[in-house]
Parts: C-alpha cells; structure tokens; sequence
C-alpha cells in the first residue's frame, strides 16, 4: 500500500504526541489544574485537580497513539467521558453556559502546545508545526466531547424528569372513609391523564370509595381535550360505584368553559375541594361540628 | 383591523404536545404583560389551546405566528395558526357545535370562536389551512357582536 508523505507525516505526529502526552502528563496536568476549568470543579484540594488532568491527558494519549485524532467515538475517550461529563455540569451548576465550558476546554490547548514546542530543539520548525497541529485537533476534539457528552446528559436528564413528572404528579389521597382525591397539577394531556384515571380506579377499589375528587385547582388551562378527559374519567368512576365530584373551579375557569360550550351538567361540580368534600361526607350522613356548639341548629 | 399596526411579531412551531405546552403558556405571557384581565387571559389561552391542536391533529403540525395589536390606546393580540394539512371541506359544518371529524368534543372551533371577538378562516381542501384570532386587553374597541 502506498502511503502518501503527507499522510506518513501526520501518523509520525499523532504518534509522537501521543508519546509526548505520556512522558509530561505530570507537567501538563500541573499548569492545567490552574486553568479555570480544573480550577473551578475542582475547589477543595489542587491535588484533585492535578489527578483528574492526569486522567484527562492519559485518554489523549490513547486517542493519539491510535492515531484517531478527530474521532470523537475513539474507545480513548471512553474512560474519562464520565469525568468530563460531571465536570461540564459542575460547571453548569454555576451558571456558566455550554459554550462558556467549550471555550474554558479550548483554554486547555495553549499550555499544553507550549510544553510541546518546548520539546523541540527548534520550536518553530516543521516537526514542530506537524505535531502542534495534530495537537490542535487531538483538543478540539476533546472539546466535542465534552460538548457531546454535555448534551446527551441534558437529554437524559430531562426524559427521566418527564417520566417523574408523569408519576409525582398524580398521587391520590384518602381523605376520609370512602372518600379519595387526586389533587390534579400542571398540563392534562392524554399520557398524564391516563395515568390519573388507572390510580384514581386502583385507589377506588383498594379503598372501597364511594366517592372520589378531582381538583383541577392547579390545571391552569381546561379546554374541550382536558374536559373530554374529566368527563371519562368521571363516567368510569361511575361504572365502578363511584360517584365522582370536579372541584377547584375558579371564576375564570368556569367562565372559559362556559363560552366555550362544553355541557358539565352531568358532572358534580365545586368551587373548592373543602366544598366537595363537605359535600360527599354530607351525602354519606356524616356530620362535622364543633366541639362545643355554639347554636343548637347544626343540621 | 385596519386601523391597528404591528410591533413585533413571534413565531412559535406547533409539531407535538410539548408545544403546544410551550404555545400557551408564551401566549398567556404575553397576554398577562399586555393588561388582560385573568378571565380575558384564561379565554384567549383556551380558544388558543383549541386552535393549536387542531393544528397539530388535523393540520399535522404547523405554526402559529402571534403579534401585538394597537389600536388607540387598547393592545391586543393576533395570532394566526397556519398548517399545510388537508384543508377543511366544509368551514360552515366544521364550525357546528358537537361535530367532528377526530375523536373529541368537536367544540373546539366553535369554542374557540365564542372566546375571542375575531376570529377568521382561511381553507380550501388540499390547501391547507389558516386561522386568524384577535382579543383585545381592556374592553372592547367594538361593541360584542353577539352573546356575551
């Protein structure tokens, strides 16, 4: 196989920073733990810092011994993406954006070049230039790394928050024998809205209610969809014996369905949970009064 | 409308829930900053949160385009919903409390109409279709048309 001079040229170089990253990692971790990006993750002790470099250029080495440069999937990389990761959201925790960590990755570049030409006899000749180049692109594809790997947290973190919120969002509450509520928050669409009619229908049965609540105090937009909703969920309580009772209904909610046109005739409804639950422990003979009373007519 | 002007105009996608999600509460902001009252905000969101699925489950997706309104010293606040879906064959039928093509209450145009005091179609079957809301922040610059 030919191999062109060029591409000869640029193998020696990987090669050759590859084993230059090894020989100074103590010396380049050194001046990197006080650069901002080190010195900022790393705030209890510089000996941290100096070890999380060293990890840091160890995986560089690897990438450039395999000579994959600008592969930002090198296995190199692999041991120290977990590191960079955590270090870019330390970083994301104080404020600073992920082009702010990209640019205090990038400052990372200049030490470390510096020590490299330092190696050479002469610093400006053209094994140098060959190998603070290759250099140059081993870093910026450190820093898609660390972009990468920033941003894949992001995603994940944000489908698991959705999954949570789809959960804690919907517990049902037993507030008396026989009664259950579920206090109803944020945006019903169908995906949550099923989630609250199969707990609102096991909390039936486990706790034999008569009668369950829904408040949408905390929903602040009903249209005709969450509506549509509210009315299933309500007649499926009712097939299972349960009579089902809408509260939190603010003015301007009930104004909104009104103009609206949607017909909740069908459903109990009350302007506050404390209403519909006086009402549903009245329906079941329940009286609350107080201890001493005051007048003798407490029916 | 033809004696109010635009300031700034915001453009929002409409392609899933989330947007939708997003699409009102930006509407509800803007509505809150321009002085509606809670119930003129309320309304408008909700005629809004109609609009803008229809756009996603019968238009397949689109946008909405939304901007300020001046006229005197009133503000209000015009959004226009656009998708390149299939179009609607009969506006008069589509506009008929309880009907239907989908799965849901078929209130949702009509509703909306009844929660904002403009309300506009633009629609011809295969051409996609375009629906264009005006509401108002303190009173009204013309009397209600009817029920109110």
């Amino acid at each position: 196989m030919q191999v062109s001079e060029q591409d000869a040229a640029s193998e020696w170089a990987a090669r050759k920073v590859g084993e230059f990253l090894r020989v100074r990692q103590e010396q380049i971790a050194q001046r990197w733990a006080d650069a901002e990006l080190f010195r900022t993750v790393f705030t209890v002790s510089r000996d941290e810092a100096v070890e999380a470099g060293k990890a840091v250029v160890d995986a560089l080495s690897d990438v450039a011994s395999s000579g994959r440069l600008d592969d930002i999937t090198a296995p190199g990389f692999q041991t120290v993406r977990d590191q960079l990761g955590r270090m870019a959201a330390s970083r994301a925790r104080t404020g600073s954006t992920p082009a702010q960590v990209a640019g205090e990755v990038a400052e990372l570049h200049q030490p470390a070049v510096t020590l490299l030409r330092g190696e050479f006899p002469d610093p400006a000749g053209d094994q140098a230039q060959e190998c603070a180049l290759a250099l140059t692109v081993l870093m910026g594809t450190l820093r898609l790394v660390v972009m990468e790997t920033t941003l894949r947290q992001g995603d994940e973190l944000i489908a698991r928050q959705r999954l949570q919120l789809l959960e804690v969002a919907t517990p049902v509450i037993k507030l008396w024998d026989g009664i259950v509520a579920v206090p109803l928050i944020g945006t019903l669409d169908s995906a949550r809205s099923q989630v609250v009619m199969e707990s609102l229908l096991d909390a039936i049965v486990a706790e034999r209610a008569r009668y369950a609540i829904l408040d949408i105090t905390g929903v602040p937009t009903v249209d005709s969809l969450v509506a549509q909703h509210l009315m299933k969920t309500v007649a499926a309580a009712r097939l299972m014996g349960a009579e089902c009772i809408v509260s939190g209904i603010r003015p301007a909610i009930a104004q909104t369905i009104v103009h609206l046109g949607i017909d909740l005739g069908t459903v109990v409804t009350r302007s506050s949970l404390a209403d519909a639950l006086a009402y549903a422990l009245r329906q079941q003979g329940i009286v609350v009064a107080p201890r001493t009373p005051v007048g003798a007519n407490l029916s | 409308m033809q004696t109010s002007h635009d300031t700034g105009t915001i453009r929002l996608p409409i392609g899933s829930d989330t947007d939708l999600a997003w699409v009102r509460q930006q509407v509800r902001q803007a509505a809150a900053e321009l002085g509606f009252g809670l119930v003129q905000q309320t309304k408008l969101v909700t005629a809004v949160s109609e609009l803008a699925r229809n756009t996603l489950i019968h238009g397949g997706g689109g946008q909405v385009e939304m901007t300020v309104l001046h006229q005197g010293p009133v503000l209000g606040l015009r959004l226009a919903f656009t998708d390149d879906g299939p179009g609607i064959r009969d506006i008069e039928q589509a506009m008929t409390d309880g009907y239907t093509t989908g799965s849901g209450l078929g209130m949702g145009l009509s509703g909306a109409k009844r929660l904002v005091q403009e309300f506009g179609i633009d629609s011809r079957p295969g051409g996609g279709t375009t629906i264009t809301v005006a509401a108002w922040a303190t009173g009204l610059p013309h009397p209600r048309a009817e029920d109110g």
